[in-house]
């Protein structure tokens, strides 16, 4: 190989951004792992741990310029970093929505929540394991996996629909559940946005090996829809 | 609309093939950036196009190559007025042991297009599109090899559309500049595409991503592939090309 130095620079710049990627997953169902277990400490520890997860972010992007201005990548070489640079925003912002979680933990502060948590840790599940496999299928640079990861948005879509009902049910019933319901609505909405980003990171999949960038659109992207 | 339009072009140097069925349109007022690793036959088709292959003994080609749609191989061009149409450029600025003046002032002598005294005119408006007016407007009178490889190289431009050439041909124009020569004369090509057809031959890829509106990649004597350049350099169709552009082969 005769770009060795620029091949490690590379797959470095990849497992760093993979680093962040498991941070940013864990991060989402701990967020609802923590939300249902009442824990202020552990909220307040998961939001201090999205600075690392920015940091980190910054630093993949400082990388990220470093091997254009002195290795010049051309083609897929260029699409893979544009792909990392883009990639590592994304998942700052679903770490965001994770912390976002974790706030609103604190917000609704110690005491029982008005119901057992069913759809919600649902929802943050089926995140998770949509970002894992979105971030397999860049590393795999597997087409054909990206393609089919954002039709099971509709599942998260559906669970938020169910969530939303339910707490407005709540708060029909009984008023005085206002706030917390409205504090647990924004959760779910959280976990609807994450799973939106995914979608985005499945599309610099496929530019990344194609060098196209189209939309998966969520809706069209399921046949029996 | 292209300029030029090469059609199933073949050239050999005795028994040994250098291009092998090169189809290819170069269109007019753009520029149209060659890439290739070594040897694979830039320069070749480079001078294919003006028919200064025609001096190697040996040499011979089949195919054509219309120019505005008449074939300069036909049997009846006149290749000096061919030449004069399709100018060159090359590797090493080349200027003549003379003054400035009568550097820039060579071609229109030669082929008499000009009076003598209707020559400064010429020369100044030549050594003006290369930008290079100012620089040198009070010492044309000095020896062109004085002036500093930058600023010979763009004497060699303005002397080579002194002849109020159609095409332009460059053959590595900048590897013997300094970058920032080298910018100057980037930035000259692209000034001059307004009026011109303009191919070039490089080695240095982020030259052809900067300057170039298409690239074509030569491998072994064949053209792999061409296309926009911004196309070329951000998703290229051929593996070869990805490969060499990449700088994983070569
Ligand atoms: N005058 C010549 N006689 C015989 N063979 C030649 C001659 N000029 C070039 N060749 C051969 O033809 C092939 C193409 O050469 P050419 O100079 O066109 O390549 P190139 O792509 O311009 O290379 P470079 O990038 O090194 O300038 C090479 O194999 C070369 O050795
Ligand atoms: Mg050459």
């Amino acid at each position: 190989m005769p770009r060795k130095t620029f091949e490690l620079e590379l797959a470095q710049l990849e497992t760093e951004m993979l680093t962040m990627a498991a941070q940013v997953e864990n991060a989402l169902t701990e967020a609802v792992d923590i939300l249902e277990r009442r824990d202020m400490d552990a909220a307040r520890a998961l939001i201090a741990r999205d600075h690392d997860i920015n940091a980190q972010r910054f630093a993949i992007e400082a990388q990220c310029l470093v091997v254009v201005a002195t290795q010049q990548p051309m083609a897929s070489d260029l699409r893979v970093v544009a792909a990392i640079l883009f990639n590592v925003n994304e998942l700052e912002r679903i770490g965001d929505y994770a912390k976002g979680i974790a706030k609103i933990n604190l917000l609704i502060g110690p005491g029982p929540l008005l119901k057992p948590l069913v759809d919600i840790p649902r929802m943050a599940e089926l995140t998770r394991s949509m970002l894992h496999r979105a971030i397999d299928a860049f590393v795999r640079r597997d087409v054909a996996l990206a393609r089919v990861i954002p039709a099971e948005d509709d599942q998260v879509d559906a669970l938020f629909e169910q969530v939303n009902h339910d707490l407005i049910q709540m708060i029909i019933a009984d008023p005085s559940v206002t706030r917390q319901a409205n504090l647990l609505t924004w959760a779910a909405h959280n976990l609807e946005r994450a799973a939106d980003r995914v979608t985005n990171l499945c599309e610099r999949v496929i530019f990344t090996v194609t060098g196209e960038l189209i939309e998966l659109d969520t809706d069209e992207a399921s046949p029996l829809e | 609309m292209e300029k030029i339009s090469v059609q199933q072009l073949n050239f050999f140097y005795g028994a040994k093939q250098a291009l092998s069925d090169i189809s290819l349109d170069i269109e007019d007022r753009k520029i149209t950036a060659l890439i290739g690793p070594s040897g694979c036959g830039k320069s070749t088709f480079l001078r294919c196009l003006n028919r200064m292959n025609d001096t190697i003994p040996g040499t011979r080609v089949t195919g054509q190559i219309l120019l505005d749609g008449e074939n300069i191989y036909a049997p009846d061009t006149d290749v000096i007025g061919l030449r004069s149409r399709v100018g060159m450029v090359f590797q090493r600025p080349n200027p003549f042991p003379q003054s400035i003046f009568d550097n820039v002032a060579f071609g229109p002598r030669v082929l008499h297009t000009h009076r003598e005294n209707g020559l400064a005119p010429v020369v100044e408006a030549s050594l003006q599109q290369v930008g290079l007016w100012d620089e040198v407007k009070d010492i044309l009178r000095q020896d062109a090899l004085r002036l500093s490889l930058g600023q010979q190289q763009r004497l060699c431009i303005a002397r080579a559309i002194a002849v109020k050439p159609e095409v332009i041909l460059m053959d590595e124009p900048c590897s013997a500049l300094d970058p920032i020569a080298t910018l100057e004369v980037e930035e000259l090509m692209r000034i001059l595409r307004a009026n011109f057809c303009i191919v070039i031959v490089t080695h240095n890829m982020q030259q052809a991503a900067r300057v170039s509106d298409r690239t074509g990649f030569f491998w072994l004597g064949k053209l792999v592939e061409t296309d926009a350049t911004e196309t070329m350099f951000t998703r290229p169709s051929n593996k070869l090309t990805e490969d060499y552009i990449t700088g994983r082969a070569g």
